[in-house]
Parts: C-alpha cells; structure tokens; sequence
C-alpha cells in the first residue's frame, strides 16, 4: 500500500511539472501583458524596464525553471491586474469554486439517480420518454445559453432570484461560505442547476443503462424465482450493482464540475476560481493563469488517486489480485 | 403581573427600535451599478487606467478636476496661474481634511507628485515635462516645468493627492505595483474626496459611502449614502442584472441590446458621443510593406492610395448597419470636447468608389493590390464588425485585405513600439489631457529614437512641415493663437490624408428611469452628480 501512495506521488509530481510545462509554453500564444498593465502614456522605456522585471525577456527555460523553483516554495508571485499575491487571490476564490462544484454535484445525484432507477425500471413509460428526451435537451444546449435562459426567466421575469454574484457570504477564517444564509442559497441555485445539468442528464443516462443491463442477469431472474418483493429485487439487488460504476463516474466527474465552472461562473458573474482564469487570460496575468492550471491539474490527481483508492476500497477482487501477487 | 406587563412592553419596544432600525437601513439611499471592467487598485497613482482612476477619483481628488461639460474646475487648488513661462503657481484649499481626519498641506501636494512620478507609478509618463513641485508658503505649491507647458493644468486633472502621514505610516510611500508584498493603498484608500472607502472585494464588489466632512458639500449636496459597485463583465448578464432590479445603472451597454432596454418600462439611456477617434492607419515609413503583394515599393507613400482609402470607406454604412447608429462620422482625428477641434474643417471627404478607384489607377494600381489588416476584437465598439465592414468596401475598390482580427494582448504586441509590424490598422485615440496636441504629438509627429515622439505613429508618417508646428504647439501659451496653430495642423493631417478617421463611438449607459447622473465624454463617472429621486 505504501509502495503504491509513494508511486502515485511521484506521478503527480510529474504530471503537474508536465501540466506547468504545457501551461508555459502556452502563455506564448497569449499576448503581451504589458500594454493591458500600461496607460498610453507610458514612455517605450518605462515598458521596457516592467517588461525586464518581470523577467519577460528572459527566455522560455529560465522562466520556467524560476516559476518551479518558486512553486515548490509555495510562492506563485503577484498578479499583474491585482496586484496581490496570486495565492492570496485563489484562497479568496476557491470557496466559491468549491461550494458551487459541491451543490452541483449533490444535484447532480440527488436527481439524476432517481431518475435513472425510473427510466430504468419503467422503460416504455410516457414519463420515462419525456425525462429522456429533456436529458437530450439537457446535454446539447450549451452551458452559457441555459444560464442566460435561466436568467431571463427566474431573474428578470419571475423576479425570484438573483442573476449575478454570491449572495452574502460569512466568513469563518478563510472560508467564505455562502451556504448558511438564505440569500447565498438564493443565488447559488441557477449557477448550480446550470452546472449539473449536464452531470445530472450522465448519471441518468448511466444507472438506466446499468439497471437495464443488471436487470437481465440471471442472479435477478433468480431473486424474482425466489418471491422476492419488487422493492427488494429493484433496490436491493439490482441498484446495489449498478452503483459500482456511478461512484467511479460521478468521482471522476468532480474535476470535470470544477474545471466546467468557468462557464458557469462567468454567465453568474459568480467569484469563483473560474471566472478568476478568464479574467486572467484576458488581461495575460500570466502568474494567476499558471498557479490556477497547476492547482487544477493537482485536484484532478488527488481526485484520481481517491478514486484509486476507492476503487480497493469497493471492489474486493481488486485486493486479492495484489495480495496473490505479492504473495506469489 | 406587572413584572409580566414590562416584560411584554419592553419587548415591544426593541421590536419597534428593530423596526426603526430596519427601515433606517431601508432609507440609506443605496446606488449599486456595475460595469465590465473592475478598478484593480485604489491606489489612484498605481495605473493610469482610465477606469481605475475614474473610480478613484470619487475618494481621492486632484488639484483640478472637470465639471460635467468637461471644463478645468478648481478641487483642492482654489485657483491657479502662470506666473512666468515655466511656472505654473497653485494656491491649495484650506480647511481640508482627509478621510482619516489629518488636514491636507502643502507638503501632501509635494509628496503626491513625488509619488506619482517614482518608480512603481505608471503616470510619468504624464508628468514628464514637471522638472520640480515646490513648496512656497502653506498654501501656495508652484511646479518649474522643463519649457512651457500650456496643458499642464489638463494633466493635473488625473493625478490625485494622498496623506503623506498615511502613506508613512503604512508603508506605502512608493505606489509598488509589482514587488513582492501587497502595497497598503491597494485595498484601502484615504483620500479628502466626496466618498470613503468602506469595502473592497477586488474584482467583485467594492462599497464606497458618503463623506460627511466633505469640504465641498455646501456647494453640491450629495444625495447618496452608499454606492455599490459590481463587475459583470457578461454583458447579456449586466443587462439582465438591471433589468430585474439588482441594479440602478450598467455602463457600457452593447449596441444589440440598446433596443430591449428602450422598450423596458421603467428604464432610460445615457449616450454620450465619446472623445474617442476610431481611425485607420498605414504603414508610410517602411520602403515596402511587410503585408503585401506589392513589392520594392510602399503604395501608402503615395498621396492618392492614401486617398482613395479614405473615400472608399462608406462610413454612414458603418454608421447605421455596423454600429447601429451609435456614432458620430467625423473628419477629423479630434471630436468635439478635444480643446483645438475645429468645426470648419470637420467635413469628410465624400465616399465615392469610383473616384477612389482612379485615384489608384493614377497611383498604379489599376488592379488594387493585396494587403495584411490588423484589428483587435475586444478593444473599443464592435471593432472586429468594422474591420469587416472596411474589408467589404475596400474589395469594391480593388484592394483585397487579409484581416487578422485578435485580442488586445496580441494585437498591441504586434503593431506597438519598438516592432510596428504592421502595414495597415485600426485604433482609436481618446487624447488624455483632452487637448489636440496630445494627439498630434503621439499620432502625427514624426518617432524619434526614443519614441517620445510620435509614441503610437504606428504607420511612421512624417511631415517636417506639421513636426515644426507641433513644436511652436508645444510651447505657445497665449490659447488664441495655439487655438489657431492646432487648426493649421489638423488641416495638414488631414490634407496629407495621414489616418483615415472614420468615427467618435457613441457609448451608451442603462440606467433606471429614478436615476440622474451625468455621464462624460471621457468616460469619467462622478458619483457625486449621481440622485435617486
């Protein structure tokens, strides 16, 4: 077990050192952060000075080489549009990031499951035909239409809910939460529908596929043999397999919720990671860019690594083959 | 019993002061707006960001400011003369005080400007041409300038004064805006302005309140107490922010949804034609064009291609179909509101394709010739839209252009100073100390070697003829007669056909129907001309 934390360390490293590398080489293609840092009347030699101590004229090793050597001691520089230590920026932003991700994923279940029994246990059913053909809907439209369609209807027409922003918030350390008041709940729903639509309309999708298939098998003919109530045939055997797969899905869904979120977060105008990223690609902050491409390459390792885990976790077969193997 | 009996009326009462309270906090006249952009710093001497110092300038201000016609006002100088050629003399306001209570001197005046013009501040380059700020006596402050300088006042207008007690004690001396720590001015502000600081969430919200002490008052009462500003930088989100109610007023407004908010009860529009140019420019230095068929010659370095450019370009079509009516044509690389504009000359020359289109042929081009384009997308009002619509009607003359329209970051990195690799543009100049020879100086002189001059003549035009009037421009300071040099120069620039202007862009704010406020031309927003009736 040991053997295998140790090694899956050693991969993140690599993988994040990959994922900065890639990011470096990117921020080429960018443009240039000094006239956004600049006004129009800023002399070419006042350009040139920021432009040298910023280390922009250095070339593409050297600079990569110092924003490793500075990362691994925790320090990702200042923001060129803020001004402010990029570490400071993200702490700020990761909540809101976090809250939402979190509120879409529990959506995403809490409905999408359900659903999927339905559709699976109820085939032919009218309402099956319809929740299928919205999960169509549902998968097709573009994020940014369904929020500016939800916007227009609950914000502007209806006049229920906020369209923009995060509600209040209360801060306990450097945790904002907006989760413990009625107007941060008010303004996290259409940001987090919007978010797990998609999620929601997989998880349907895959638990009505796997009941469907589970519900074939012969161990469920067998149990239906037995006497066995519908209730404990469907929920008790059936839905038990299908989970298996729906725990890997919807884990290794997360990192995509959460790099999905800048969509999300920037039709919301919600001040998350997300929406701080497309700030920074249009104003080339090139340090905020770095930091937040390796700090989402290191969500989705960790989140690999859980679910590695998991896995041994909740496949038994899994631990005898290592076992037989180590033994052997 | 009786105990009973005060315990209910006591409860009564703080249910009651709760309601006093409540309804004391529904009467704060509250003024929340939002605009795309966010002022990354309150530190006013950090950026020369027009938008960061439109919003800092309501909690710190500068000696001079603008009224709403745009016209020099006095802010916390009274008043203010040439005493000799190079010496401007302030007389600074008594009775001032900041918001942390410390009185404003003479000695804050000088420290500002050292502040402004040191290392870590990006307004030098606006002060150049101060050689020393001197203080005279407690309330007089005189700046020696390196030569005349008929505009100083004008420039004045963007600095701001801060503590220099405050600035000592936190730290902040110097506006850092790139070293290891956090500057202090960055999230807080002390300024003797008409708002304080209360709040600052950067790039999300930031609450500025009413200064009860503040100096100008008795003057210009100020209706509101709290302003609530957000960044919505979706547009289609910022207008359904207002539309719902979330907001009183947006600014910038994009052109396709200027008809849903006419049409929305309760809503109004602000436009106001704005001191921005939008221009084109060509390539008339290099020997041959980086981006062309053409070759062992420049077609720009000729007059008539010059020409023919500039009259094949149906600027009321751009107007109607590509801005949709929010612009206003001109001839001119100055509009209205630009100290030196003049209206007589102010007169486009006629859109005529076939005219154009002889002109080339006279030039030896019958056949047109082919040439790159550079435009960006995310700059000024539906630019990419207008590169289009410049490429349509440039086609009709002949000439095949190769737009290449991409984001500000790019697009300046690759047409700016020292590369200028470019061979045709679009840009748009708004002239910062709103007077013509800012424009002339950047645009028009011909680049010297440091760029100083002709900073962002990205085409490398060159007239010895309108360099020397730039010169006499520069120092004349009778305005009657640098009023009529500036004319002389406009017509040069537009007789040798240098840019091709096409329009001042209309921008349009939304606002509900209860809200005053005054917009200006230079984008500057003063919240305290905003009401709630």
């Amino acid at each position: 077990m040991l053997a295998f934390v140790v090694q899956r360390l050693y991969q993140a490293v690599l993988v994040m050192l990959a994922v900065a590398l890639i990011a470096f080489a990117l921020f080429n293609y960018v443009g240039d952060p000094i006239n956004n840092m600049v006004g129009q009347d800023t002399s070419q030699a006042d350009r040139e000075r920021l432009r040298q101590e910023l280390g922009l004229n250095d070339g593409f090793v050297v600079q990569f080489a110092r924003f490793v050597a500075r990362a691994a001691r925790g320090e990702f520089g200042l923001s060129y549009q803020q001004a402010r230590p990029v570490g400071q920026i993200i702490l700020e932003k990761m909540p809101a990031t976090l809250e939402l991700s979190f509120v879409a994923a529990t959506l995403a279940l809490v409905i999408g499951l359900p659903m999927g029994i339905y559709t699976g246990l109820h085939r032919h059913s009218w309402l099956s035909q319809l929740l299928l053909g919205l999960s169509l809907v549902g998968v097709s439209l573009p994020t940014f239409l369904i929020g500016i369609l939800l916007i227009l209807m609950f914000a502007v027409v209806l006049g229920w809910l906020p369209s923009f922003g995060r509600g209040s918030v209360v801060t306990v350390g450097w945790w904002s939460s907006g989760l413990v008041t009625l107007d941060g709940w008010r303004a996290i729903l259409m940001p987090a529908v919007t978010l797990s639509l998609f999620q929601m309309t997989l998880i349907m999708r895959l638990v009505r596929a796997e009941m469907i298939e589970v519900l074939r098998t012969d161990y469920i003919k067998f149990a239906r043999a037995r006497g066995l109530t519908n209730w404990s045939v469907n929920f008790g055997h059936a839905l038990k397999n299908t989970l298996v797969p729906v725990i890997t899905i919807a884990g290794l869904q997360i990192g995509s919720i959460i790099a999905f979120a800048i969509i999300t977060e920037t039709v919301f105008q919600w001040p998350g990671m997300g929406l701080m990223f497309i700030q920074a690609v249009s104003f080339v902050d090139i340090p905020v860019m770095a930091a937040y491409l390796v700090l989402v390459g290191f969500f989705f390792v960790v989140i690999n690594f859980v679910v590695d885990l998991l896995y041994h976790v909740v496949d038994p077969r899994l631990r005898v083959d290592r076992e037989r193997v180590g033994i052997g | 019993m009786t105990r009973r009996l005060l315990w209910v009326c006591r409860c009564a009462l703080s249910a009651a002061a709760l309601v006093v309270a409540v309804s004391a906090i529904g009467e704060a006249r509250t003024f929340r707006w939002a605009n795309d952009g966010d002022p990354t710093t309150m530190d006013p001497h950090a950026r020369s960001d027009l938008f960061v110092t439109t919003f800092d300038m309501n909690m710190y201000e500068p000696l001079l400011r603008r009224d709403r016609e745009l016209k020099l006002e006095p802010a916390l100088a009274t008043g203010w003369s040439n005493i000799d050629p190079t010496t401007w003399r302030f007389k600074l306001r008594q009775g001032v005080k900041f918001h942390d209570g410390t009185p404003l001197t003479v000695d804050d005046v000088v420290f500002s400007f050292q502040r402004a013009t040191a290392p870590g501040s990006d307004l030098a380059g606006q002060l150049a041409i101060v050689k020393e700020v001197k203080k005279i006596d407690d309330s007089t402050v005189d700046f020696i300038t390196d030569g005349p300088a008929p505009i100083l006042p004008n420039y004045l207008v963007g600095i701001a004064i801060m503590s220099k007690a405050w600035c000592e004690a936190h730290n902040t001396i110097r506006a850092a805006m790139l070293k290891d720590e956090e500057s202090y001015a960055t999230r807080n502000a002390n300024g003797t302005g008409p708002f304080m600081l209360k709040d600052r969430q950067p790039a999300v919200r930031t609450v500025l309140i009413k200064n009860p002490d503040w100096w100008g008052l008795d003057d210009q009462p100020i209706d509101v107490d709290e302003v609530v500003f957000s960044r919505i930088e979706n547009s289609a989100t910022r207008v359904a922010a207002l539309l719902s109610g979330e907001l009183d007023m947006v600014c910038n407004v994009p052109p396709q949804d200027i008809e849903r908010i006419q049409k929305t009860q309760g809503m109004k529009l602000w436009e106001t034609p704005e001191l921005r140019t939008i221009f084109l420019g060509m390539d008339q230095g290099r020997d041959e064009l980086l981006e062309s068929n053409v070759k062992d010659k420049n077609p720009f370095k000729d007059k008539r291609v010059r020409q023919a450019f500039t009259q094949a370009i149906d600027e009321d079509a751009v107007k109607t179909k590509v801005m949709r009516g929010f612009a206003r044509p001109t001839a001119l690389m100055v509009g209205p509101g630009i100290n030196g504009y003049d209206v007589t000359i102010d007169k486009r020359y006629p859109y005529d394709p076939v005219a154009a289109k002889k002109l080339l042929a006279e030039a030896g081009y019958p056949d047109g010739f082919e040439v790159g384009f550079d435009c960006p997308n995310d700059r000024y009002v539906n630019d990419e839209a207008i590169c289009q619509a410049v490429v349509v009607m440039l086609a009709r003359i002949g000439v095949k252009v190769d737009l290449l329209a991409q984001t500000k970051a790019k697009y300046f990195a690759k047409i700016n100073a020292p590369g200028f690799t470019t061979s045709f543009y679009l840009l748009g100049w708004t002239p910062t100390p709103l007077d013509t020879l800012h424009m002339l100086s950047n645009l028009a002189q011909t680049r010297s070697k440091d760029f100083r001059d002709g900073a962002w003549n990205e085409g490398g035009y060159s007239n010895s003829s309108l360099d020397e009037l730039i010169k006499k421009i520069q120092v004349e300071l009778d305005s009657e007669k640098r009023n009529e040099l500036i004319s002389a120069a406009l017509r040069i620039v537009k007789e040798d056909f240098a840019y091709v202007p096409l329009h001042q862009q209309i921008v349009v704010w939304a606002s509900r129907a209860n809200v005053e406020l005054a917009p200006m031309g230079n984008n500057d927003f003063q919240l305290r001309y905003v009401k709630l009736n």
